[in-house]
């Protein structure tokens, strides 16, 4: 009696579960990208010049939407930017005598100090919408949980995110703020280093961070015949390299620098991919809830930003000059 | 035979059924009325669960991040795919886990003062590989030994993927067997004994063939619980089913390829559940004939 009580009642509830997820999963399959009530999906870096004079059209009409006591912010008053804890230099610098709570670590950033390319740039935006310094707040989010559904902990999220259509049908992306190449980290020891066509490079084993467009580089473009590694962190990826676990790394150009500069005491930038063009070229965002009213605030002062040389002005002080390292052969 | 046979055993499950309320009819009655019960009050419960769920506040937006019909789709091909590895990690450990386990169990189970410092060997390697987080064994090898540079050590994370999990799981799948080892009464041993086997004789014939019987439920209960070990291997650099999903994931910004990867594991492991529920039945049914 036991055995067929429990297998019917084991049976019905698989029933009821399937039903429940099928039920779910069906009547609304696909959730259409909503008409965008900001202007947020479009990357527009590429139409910068005219941004200018309409800008002063968007900002005519008396009550201005973006001022900061318009703005429906997470904490009224401030403007709270989220990023990845540890922050990484390039984009956020360490502090001088010692990085404050939660950032700590040696050499590491600290994105309170407006140090570094990200950290100025949030700064910036920041300025732009009518933050001063002290009105910025910093708090640690982990990359997944900046799109998970749900309220967010932030206002804008900065943190090397690279712009793909998938992606903004879950959060808004901002316009681009750097326009990002990919390139080889190795040892100045391995064979790879001398490799100058991308040709070259299908016959090593590459890692990269999971979840990157660096990994996506390895896949489309290399196309290598071992299978890639992918790593929680960039820091585990030196590691395999170190242990010649893997023949190269794939990174940011900028980080690329920053590990042949600090992490590896024998690395070398083998040489960087094309340079990206185009409106969908691969260029970081900021990421915003979706349909955020932010998000069309946070492309105006990019665009101010672009349009008064500003972002010019701190990607040349906080990055270095995408000619200093070899660009591939294709 | 001992009633209520193996450390599983519940002797409570075993309420006869020729019960006072005595002819078959009744019985009948009574199993399609707790049948029909237990349904209902499962479609009830669920339904308000399931109302529940639709019904919050941030339902539509959970609905798009976990359960896209499209992202389901696109990402589903290149999950099963890398569940391949997974596959082939477990088979593969499984067996190394299975030989070393048993030779753990009887390195504990050797009588006599002479054989202390072996116990004790074995007892210290299964205190250790039980108490390590397995996420923690997997970095500290899976980087570690590479890391040491000797040319003969091997490099691939796969292979000290499997080294990591036969280590985990030897310890658990040892106490397993040495669980059914002891169930053994040890009459059946002074029964070999009399009959001239030697000790070791009497372990080989008589005692371990009865313990792996025994315990081939909670075997594959651990069998179960390595399965769903081996996405921890994603931490050393293994593209397998979890990563994959993650990788998806984040192109995506979007969770359904975790629920893909769910229900591949559901796929698997239910059967293998189930069949370790008929195992324990058909083993609880044999006790309970054979005492009678």
């Amino acid at each position: 009696m036991r055995t067929p009580f429990r297998f019917a009642a084991a049976l019905a509830l698989t029933g009821a579960l399937v039903g429940a997820c099928s039920g779910a999963a069906s009547p609304t399959p696909v959730p259409s990208p909503a008409p965008s009530v900001a202007p947020s999906a479009a990357p527009s870096i590429a139409a910068t010049p005219a941004a200018s004079p309409s800008e002063a059209a968007v900002l005519s009409p008396s009550p201005d939407p973006c001022a900061p006591a318009n703005l429906k912010l997470v904490k009224a008053g401030a403007f709270t930017v989220g990023t990845d804890n540890p922050a990484y230099p390039p984009y956020f610098a360490p502090r001088e005598g010692g990085n404050t709570s939660p950032w700590e670590g040696d050499f590491v950033g600290d994105p309170t100090t407006g140090q570094g390319f990200e950290s100025a740039v949030a700064y910036a935006v920041a300025d732009k919408l009518g933050f001063a310094k002290e009105k910025v707040a910093w708090i640690a989010v982990k990359f997944d949980n900046s799109y998970a559904p749900g309220p967010k902990a932030f206002d804008v999220y900065v943190a090397q995110v690279s712009y793909k259509p998938e992606r903004a049908q879950t959060a808004d992306l901002s316009d681009g703020y750097y326009f990002v190449n990919q390139a080889v980290v190795t040892l100045k020891s391995s064979p790879l280093a001398k490799a100058t066509r991308i040709s070259e490079l299908a016959a090593y084993k590459f890692g990269a961070q999971a979840g990157t467009t660096s990994y996506d580089m390895i896949v489309n473009t290399i196309k290598p015949t071992k299978d890639p590694a992918v790593f929680d962190s960039n820091d585990a990826a030196i590691t395999a390299l170190k242990n010649k676990q893997i023949d190269g790394i794939v990174v940011d150009l900028p980080t690329a620098f920053f590990m042949t500069a600090v992490q590896l005491d024998n690395g070398v930038i083998v040489g960087q991919f094309p340079a990206p063009t185009g409106p969908d070229a691969e260029h970081f965002s900021m990421v915003l809830a979706k349909d955020s009213p932010l998000t069309g605030c946070v492309n105006q002062a990019l665009a101010a930003l672009k349009a008064d040389g500003t972002l010019a002005q701190i990607t040349k002080t906080w990055l270095s000059d995408k000619a200093s390292a070899p660009a591939f052969k294709p | 035979m001992t009633f209520g046979g193996g450390p599983l055993g519940h002797p409570g499950d075993l309420i006869p059924l020729q019960g006072p309320r005595g002819s078959r009819l009744v019985r009948d009655r009574d199993a399609l009325r707790s049948t029909a019960v237990a349904l209902l009050s499962t479609v009830i419960v669920f339904a308000a669960l399931g109302l529940l769920v639709v019904n919050a506040p941030g339902w539509a937006a959970v609905q798009r991040s976990f359960f896209n019909g499209a992202v389901f789709a696109k990402s589903l091909p290149a999950i099963v795919g890398a569940f391949w590895v997974n596959v082939q990690l477990f088979l593969l450990a499984e067996v190394l886990i299975l030989v070393l386990g048993l030779v753990l169990a009887i390195l504990r189970s050797l009588p006599g003062p002479v054989f202390f410092p072996v116990r004790l060997m074995a007892m210290i390697y299964t205190d250790i590989f039980r108490a390590l987080p397995g996420v923690l064994v997997i970095y500290i090898l899976g980087f570690g030994m590479p890391g040491l540079g000797i040319e003969a050590i091997p490099r691939e994370p796969f292979f000290w993927a499997v080294v990591s999990l036969t280590l985990i799981y030897s310890a658990y799948v040892s106490e397993v067997y040495r669980a059914g080892i002891e169930s053994i009464h040890p009459s059946q041993e002074a029964a070999a004994r009399s009959l001239g086997l030697s000790r070791v004789q009497s372990l080989r014939y008589v005692i371990v063939p009865q313990a792996i019987r025994r315990v081939i439920p909670p075997l594959l209960n651990d069998f179960i619980g390595l399965q769903k070990d081996t996405v921890l291997v994603s931490y050393v650099g293994v593209v397998e089913i979890f990563r994959q999903s993650y990788i998806k994931q984040a192109a995506n910004f979007n969770f359904t390829p975790y629920i893909a990867t769910a229900l591949v594991f559901l796929v698997v492991t239910i059967p293998l559940a189930r069949l370790t529920d008929v195992l324990v039945q058909r083993d609880r049914r044999r006790a309970a004939t054979s005492s009678r």
